[in-house]
């Protein structure tokens, strides 16, 4: 299949960047990423700089494969990240626009690369369990009920990419953030610490200058986990116990 | 800075504070709207008087509606400020427009219905409160004293149609901001449940329709059985 992609080139994250037209001849059983390979093979034969995109893993788990495809995170398939999408999902002689994650908090680096440092300085405000290392526990020594296991896994499955954000006409890490509140403060281990980390996160996750939630809802739409909006709520009234009540400050 | 104002400066303690205004504002607007259907009564406006008349003496009420006046402010600017931050935050836009289902238009576009709503509340309190205060409003005896026609102003500004029209414009904004506002302020609050939700959100969309389109049935009838 015949392709025109216009692509965001940018040097560095001074340089203002703009849209480049290159046509590649795909087949449709490529994921959207070999697709970008056979386009970087044709520039560097050209002796062009090749386009600079993150990828890891391949198989949807690492959430660093993050471009805007067509407008849309992650691009056209529901609950899909760009490394599980197939070219199948488009036409002989489609235009595809690709651009970087759009958000000020994640400034780009070079091209489709931005910088997410952002969500790792949440993370580093609470997202993780204190314990005492040594041997693990049994996983079935604490019994948690079957419906709270689901919603923790749930929101566990948040792969950290950042699409949430770029979806989100504000630019809010809200389903980021609470996914991670989640999947920690739903389970009794997380639980100890439940009250520091929602008050840390939040305050590192505006700190960052991520936007404020309209519950717009683009960026459960775009997730590629489909992390669900229930979680957004449950931060916010998490975050409202632990102001109120705790002695954390 | 104390707990206290770092709580409301964050970003979910903004939004706390807009969800608690908005929802105080849906309130009013039932209380509002019960009331202005004594004007649908044919009795020359007798029943509507009479209400009025309570409604601007009673200290209950005037409490009441300073404390309204004082919320939509809050709500009006505090909204103003999100906007602005958040284009901030945003940046740059993706170049072409998301397709996602599930995003409504008027999620998106708050800050502009909310712009809307107040330009057309300037209009109504300038009509109705203003001229009001500024004692342009003729006097009416019942057999109880002389109390102030207000029904003759909503009869004569009802007889324009571009005030008319101009109820309606607010009022259709009024609808969409409800629409999107009305289940987002519960999910701000973090009333999120799959119980519930599905309820929230439909008895959110029948007001975002029913409240406005009450509203509407007003000028609309007057214009077009009384006036004309
Ligand atoms: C009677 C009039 C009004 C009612 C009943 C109302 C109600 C609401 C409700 C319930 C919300 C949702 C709050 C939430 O998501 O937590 C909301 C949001 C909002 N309102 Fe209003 N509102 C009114 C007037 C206004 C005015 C006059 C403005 C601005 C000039 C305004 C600006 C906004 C903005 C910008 C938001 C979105 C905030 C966000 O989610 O980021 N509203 N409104
Ligand atoms: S919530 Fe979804 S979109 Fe956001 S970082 Fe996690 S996996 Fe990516
Ligand atoms: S490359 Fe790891 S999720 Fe796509």
């Amino acid at each position: 299949m015949k392709l025109t992609l216009k692509v965001w080139r940018q040097k560095n994250n001074k340089a203002a960047g703009q849209f480049e037209t290159y046509n590649v001849e795909a087949n449709e059983h490529m994921s959207f990423l070999e697709m970008m390979d056979v386009l970087n093979e044709q520039l560097i034969d050209d002796k062009k700089e090749p386009v600079s995109f993150e990828h890891d893993c391949r198989e949807g788990i690492c959430g660093t494969c993050n471009m805007v495809i067509n407008g849309q995170a992650h691009g056209p398939q529901k609950g899909t990240t760009t490394c599980q999408l197939h070219m199948r999902h488009f036409k002989e002689g489609d235009t595809i626009t690709v651009e970087p994650w759009r958000a000020t908090a994640f400034p780009v680096i070079k091209d489709l690369v931005v910088d997410r440092s952002s969500f790792d300085r949440i993370i580093q405000a609470g997202g993780y369990i204190s314990v005492n290392t040594g041997q693990a526990v049994d996983g079935n020594a604490i019994p948690i009920e079957k419906d709270v296991a689901l919603k923790a896994f749930d929101a566990a499955t948040c792969i950290g990419c950042g699409a949430c954000v770029s979806a989100c006409p504000n630019g809010s890490a809200m389903l980021f953030t609470s996914a991670k509140v989640s999947h920690l403060g739903l389970l009794p281990q997380g639980e100890v610490e439940h009250s520091r980390r929602v008050i840390n996160m939040v305050a590192q996750m505006d700190k960052e200058g991520f936007g404020m939630c309209s519950n717009v809802g683009a960026c459960s739409a775009e997730c590629p986990k489909e992390i669900s909006l229930e979680n957004i709520a449950r931060m916010n009234r998490e975050y409202f116990k632990a102001v109120l009540t705790s002695d954390v400050k | 800075m104390s707990w206290i104002t770092n709580f409301l400066t964050s970003s979910i303690g903004r939004k706390l504070l807009m969800s608690l205004t908005g929802l105080f504002l849906i309130l009013f607007l039932i209380v509002h709207l019960a009331g202005n259907f004594q004007l649908l009564k044919s009795d020359g406006g007798q029943a509507f008087n009479e209400y009025t008349l309570f409604m601007t003496t009673s200290p209950l009420i005037k409490v009441i509606s300073y404390g309204n006046y004082i919320f939509i402010l809050l709500h009006a600017v505090l909204g103003i400020t999100i906007w602005l931050k958040n284009r901030k935050t945003k940046g740059k836009t993706s170049a072409v427009a998301s397709k996602s289902a599930d995003v409504t238009w008027a999620s998106k576009n708050m800050a502009l219905l909310g712009i809307l709503i107040f330009a057309f509340l300037m209009l109504h309190m300038g009509d109705f409160w203003l001229k009001m205060k500024m004692n342009q409003t003729n006097m009416i005896d019942y057999g109880t004293g002389p109390i102030k026609d207000l029904y003759e102003n909503v009869y004569n500004s009802y007889s324009q149609w571009w005030i008319v029209i101009a109820y309606l414009v607010g009022l259709t904004a009024l609808s969409y901001h409800l629409w999107h506002g009305f289940a987002s302020a519960f999910q701000t609050l973090g009333l999120n449940h799959r119980k519930y939700t599905p309820v929230i959100q439909f008895v959110g969309k029948a007001f975002a329709i029913l409240v406005p389109l009450g509203f509407a049935i007003i000028p609309l009838y007057f214009k077009l059985f009384i006036v004309d």
